[in-house]
């Protein structure tokens, strides 16, 4: 095999594309736990979104409406957890983890009449660009539009949390909700609002794998892709730019398995595919052992549930 | 104008009977999802949930699925008592899987009494172990056990993908993804000609009676008591705080990995891909509808092990996908938890003022 730039470029795009989903829902489920809330429902609004912009994109034949109407159910379940943590004060862990399960179910259950139809043509961005300049076509160019909003979306997210008083807000109530409800702030509804942002981003998340990276609906069809995302938050240590290197990480590491298989290396392919789950663990230890480290990097109240005596 | 109270003392009576509510809403709840889907909800609710036990034979799979259930969720229960947040017994049900598998797989074509139980302590001292992880990491390294331990069921999954692909395969198996069927001397012994319900399901209620005892009338049990309600009350009380989050992690271990070593030496016989249906997760349902009181997590293990049924029937006659059950799963336990605030608050009506209106 000669060294090819053009395939290297390729090879890029592809990982590129791979970790789309992963910067989405976890960019969205780490604005949810700055704001104190652990929502391990990650998988279940994913692959809620992914039926909804499926069946979406059949039944009206726009792409549009599939895109919104995805970010709306991941919204409309991300309610449920909302509902239960926020106004009924449940566990979070267990409340999330029903969410999963029940998300799951009840996808397979809408999806059942949507099994085997072929997916629609998402429209691909400076196609001629793509083709036409070498290497950094292949990298920059042809992508569609949801993956240039995912590439933009940690520094979004950056910017918000550091620099506008919303951001401020936002982790005020993560870190200290006591003394965020002191100084005014409604709590509950700064963690409703994060809680719904959070899902309409894994509904976006999960309707960027059905419409666009493979254009169909399977059944389980994220395969743990929720659970990599939220793995991602913690392995960025909670930092919305590592988000993004995180998931060229871990998109890299799908990416790099079926070319080993292809090329015949002789790594298992299972080997590849637990390291992001053994990369998590090892940042977690690290950050951990310190408790300033942890205080200055986790969100303090994370999964602790507040009640304010009315 | 509605008032939300905080109540002082939780009824002891409603804290039992709110698991019996929220099955009735989720009964409700699914006859509804099935009435939109089309199908008449009566009639559905009959296929889930009286059609799979109407026979000898369903009664017996109601119990084949609910001896894991059952098992794992006891060992849950030591760890949700006192604070600790293990999910992973997924991951600790398919490392005590691999571990017994692996035993079987060494002595095989050996026929000796001493096989099955060989196979049955290792797979818990498996389980055990893996559990350990987080445990250890936690009390050493302050990491969250949840995440973690959830982090460690796909490492176990991926672990048992590549040995059933790779080393463990059976040379005679056409590179199908399974190791060999165990030897006869591997497997547990069944109970009734016919029938798959297995001698595991004694493991389960051995292991359900001992807990009651540990957990009730033990010092251990006590100290699991008192962090699970205050762990400042712990620590003044001078207990051992690491000593014991490691213990219960092990016990909890132990029972998923006794779980996968009697899934695999049970109904199954041989390592594959999916030797669990998620009865690790589905466990953690079963740990919160029983209360985390083993004579609760007896019921709510049949209870949840028929969602498992009824969806295999389900698929059958109404052609829905097996997942199904999971709504249902996932539904008791967003009303168990919804229904707990009836517990701890009290919500008075009082009458509208005037200048409210």
């Amino acid at each position: 095999m000669s060294f090819d730039l053009n395939f290297i470029g390729i090879l890029i795009g592809a990982i590129m594309a791979s970790s789309v989903p992963l910067i989405l829902a976890a960019s969205g489920e780490l604005i949810t736990e700055r704001s104190g809330v652990l929502n391990l429902g990650v998988e279940g609004m994913m692959i809620v979104g992914a039926i909804s912009g499926f069946a979406l994109m059949v039944v009206t034949d726009n792409l549009f409406f599939a895109v919104v109407g995805s970010m709306m159910s991941g919204l409309i379940i991300s309610l449920i957890f909302g509902f239960l943590t926020q106004s009924l004060l449940t566990n979070h862990v267990a409340t999330g983890l029903a969410l999963t399960i029940f998300g799951i179910g009840m996808s397979a259950m809408i999806g059942k009449n949507f099994v085997g139809i072929p997916g629609k043509e998402f429209p691909l961005l400076f196609v001629n660009l793509k083709e036409s300049i070498p290497f950094l076509g292949p990298v920059f160019f042809g992508h569609s539009i949801i993956l240039y909003f995912a590439f933009g979306l940690p520094f979004l997210t950056n910017y918000f949390l550091k620099r506008t008083k919303l951001g401020l807000i936002v982790r005020a109530v993560g870190d200290s909700p006591v003394s965020a409800s002191n100084q005014g702030i409604n709590v509950t509804l700064v963690r409703y609002s994060c809680i719904l942002y959070g899902g309409a981003m894994c509904g976006l998340a999960g309707a960027y794998l059905s419409l666009i990276y493979t254009p169909q609906w399977i059944e389980n069809m994220t395969g743990g892709r929720g659970w990599i995302a939220l793995a991602l938050v913690v392995f960025a240590t909670w930092s919305p730019i590592k988000v993004l290197i995180g998931a060229l990480i871990f998109g890299g590491i799908t990416i790099l398995q079926l070319h080993m298989q292809a090329v015949g290396l002789r790594i298992p392919v299972q080997l590849l595919s637990a390291l992001p789950y053994i990369m998590t663990i090892i940042v977690l230890v690290v950050i951990s052992r310190d408790s300033r480290k942890i205080k200055l990097n986790t969100p303090t109240s994370l999964g602790q549930i507040f009640y304010k005596e009315k | 104008m509605i008032k939300i109270e905080k109540r002082n003392d939780v009824s002891r009576s409603i804290y039992f009977l709110t698991p019996v509510l929220a099955i009735f809403l989720t009964l409700f709840g699914g006859g509804i999802i099935f009435f939109i889907l089309g199908f008449n909800p009566i009639e559905a609710l009959k296929f889930f949930f009286i059609t799979p036990i109407s026979d000898l034979y369903g009664l017996s799979e109601l119990l084949v699925k609910a001896t894991p259930l059952c098992l794992i969720a006891i060992g849950l229960s030591y760890c949700f008592k006192s604070n600790n947040w293990n999910i992973g017994a997924e991951g600790q049900l398919i490392f005590g899987g691999i571990v017994g598998g692996g035993v079987a797989l060494l002595f095989y074509n050996h026929d000796g009494f001493y096989v099955l139980p060989l196979i049955i302590l290792s797979g818990a001292i498996g389980g055990m172990l893996f559990a350990m992880i987080p445990a250890i990491l936690k009390t050493y390294f302050n990491t969250n056990e949840i995440l973690v331990s959830l982090m460690l069921v796909y490492v176990a999954k991926l672990l048992l993908d590549y040995l059933v692909v790779g080393p463990w395969s059976n040379p005679e198996g056409f590179n199908f993804p399974e190791t060999r069927q165990f030897s006869d001397s591997a497997r547990m012994p069944i109970l009734f000609d016919g029938l798959r319900i297995h001698a595991g399901i004694f493991i389960t209620l051995i292991t359900v009676f001992l807990s009651w005892l540990i957990l009730y009338k033990t010092y251990l049990g006590f100290q699991i008591k008192v962090s699970g309600l205050s762990l400042k009350t712990a620590k003044y009380a001078g207990f051992k705080g690491k000593t014991m989050i490691i213990i219960v992690f092990m016990i909890s271990g132990a029972c998923a990995g006794l779980a996968g070593v009697g899934e695999i030496t049970g109904p199954i016989g041989q390592l594959h891909r999916n030797i669990s249906p998620d009865y690790g997760f589905t466990a953690i349902i079963v740990a919160f509808l029983g209360r985390l009181n083993p004579i609760g997590i007896i019921f709510a293990s049949l209870i949840v092990a028929l969602t498992y049924l009824g969806a295999e029937t389900a698929q059958i006659f109404l052609q829905v996908p097996k997942y199904t059950g999971q709504v249902f799963q996932g539904m008791i336990l967003f009303f168990l938890l919804g229904s707990d605030y009836l517990l701890f608050f009290k919500i008075k009506f009082l009458g509208l003022k005037k200048n409210e209106l």
